[in-house]
């Protein structure tokens, strides 16, 4: 039975749909079969930041109302031949999704693949619910900035109250992902350091994604960051993040971007 | 001045920090009660529909949430049976 994990946050814009591709990749990559479902029914863009969006046919929408096969919505990654993704629809129709026939594609998936990652629409209605609702653990994207933080609290919320797990008395794994962190301004006490958010929002750390060209790059050209650029220093933070999602017991060191001597004096970022 | 400034704008994040300490104790608390006010504003309208045939925008409730003490608000209005006859109301 595979794991099913929902990558959430509440806020939009902190980096779930970057940050699911980065990290179910970098699972996929150690051999296991791992399956992304986009649910941001009416905004998908998990094709896109895959570089599949010109291979979509079906979507979980077609799954669940019964015009296409599970089998036939699935694409299959063509650098990582385990990593698969679901997309979303691009429907206007709210209610496309049903809890019954989103618990039968989860179902469906887990029984197939070792990992599946179920990338939450931004906000705390319906589609976010629907992301988490059949989740075992729970990645929470976090900017160290205000807002996000404060809604990332609140998403901590549903997922003790409002999730399957939750429900039958059982409690669902969370996780911090702290993304777009700036070492250097947090140390100069310009941004939240990791240890504020992590007060805060009393939750383990999963790791910490420097704040990096890279990662935007890595969107451009529609490969998840840990695929195309597996040695820089964003990439492998989300590499560690995943072996740590996997249970692994690795330390988790505060990256920063190197800057040469130049770029430091002028407080420039290095690109 | 500009110096004070200077240091000020470098202390914003134990600002952030405080700032979402305070607002997260408060939000937090407020979750664990299940939206108190939509419960009695149900139970109170239930009360009164026995006696007296109301509209639901006869009645407001509202709660005042202070540091040491909350305040219930509660506002109902009853027509003069005159103006709004029982059949007629709801």
């Amino acid at each position: 039975m595979g794991k099913v994990v929902v990558v959430t946050s509440g806020k939009g814009g902190v980096g779930k749909t970057t940050s699911t591709a980065a990290l179910g990749a970098a699972v996929a990559k150690t051999g296991k079969k791992v399956a992304l479902v986009d649910f941001d029914v009416g905004l998908r863009n998990l094709d896109l930041i895959m570089g599949a969006e010109r291979r979509v046919v079906f979507d979980l929408v077609n799954v669940i109302q019964g015009s296409a096969k599970l089998s036939q919505a699935l694409i299959r990654d063509k650098r990582v031949e385990t990593l698969f993704l679901l997309p979303a629809s691009q429907t206007r129709d709210k209610d496309a999704l049903t809890e019954e026939g989103v618990g039968e594609v989860i179902e469906r998936l887990r029984s197939v693949f070792d990992y599946v990652f179920c990338d939450s629409p931004a906000g705390i209605e319906r589609g976010a619910q629907l992301a988490m609702r059949f989740a075992d653990e729970a990645v929470i994207v976090t900017n160290p900035e205000v807002s996000s933080v404060r809604d990332s609290d609140r998403i901590i919320g549903l997922l003790d109250a409002r999730t399957m797990k939750a429900e039958q008395g059982e409690q669902i794994a969370k996780h911090v992902l702290v993304t777009r962190y700036d070492a250097g301004r947090a140390a100069r006490g310009e941004m939240l350091n990791i240890d504020d958010v992590l007060e805060i929002l009393s939750t383990p750390l999963l790791g910490i994604i420097p704040e990096s060209q890279d990662v935007l790059r890595a969107s451009n050209l529609g490969s998840p960051v840990t695929l195309s650029e597996p040695l820089n220093s964003a990439a492998r933070a989300y590499i560690d993040a995943a072996k740590r999602l996997e249970g692994e017991d690795l330390p988790v060191v505060v990256p920063f971007e190197r800057k040469g001597f130049l770029d430091r004096l002028l407080g420039r970022r290095a690109a | 001045m500009n110096l004070l400034e200077l240091f000020r704008r470098r202390g914003s994040a134990p600002v952030a920090r405080e700032r979402l300490q305070v607002l997260l104790a408060y939000e937090r608390r407020s979750r664990s009660q299940p939206d108190l006010v939509s419960i009695l504003r149900e139970e109170i309208m239930a009360v009164i529909a026995k006696h007296v045939q109301i509209d639901q925008d006869y009645l407001k409730v509202s709660m005042d949430r202070g540091q040491t003490m909350s305040t219930l608000e509660i506002d109902i209005q009853i027509p003069n049976k005159s103006a709004a006859p029982l059949a007629m109301a709801g």
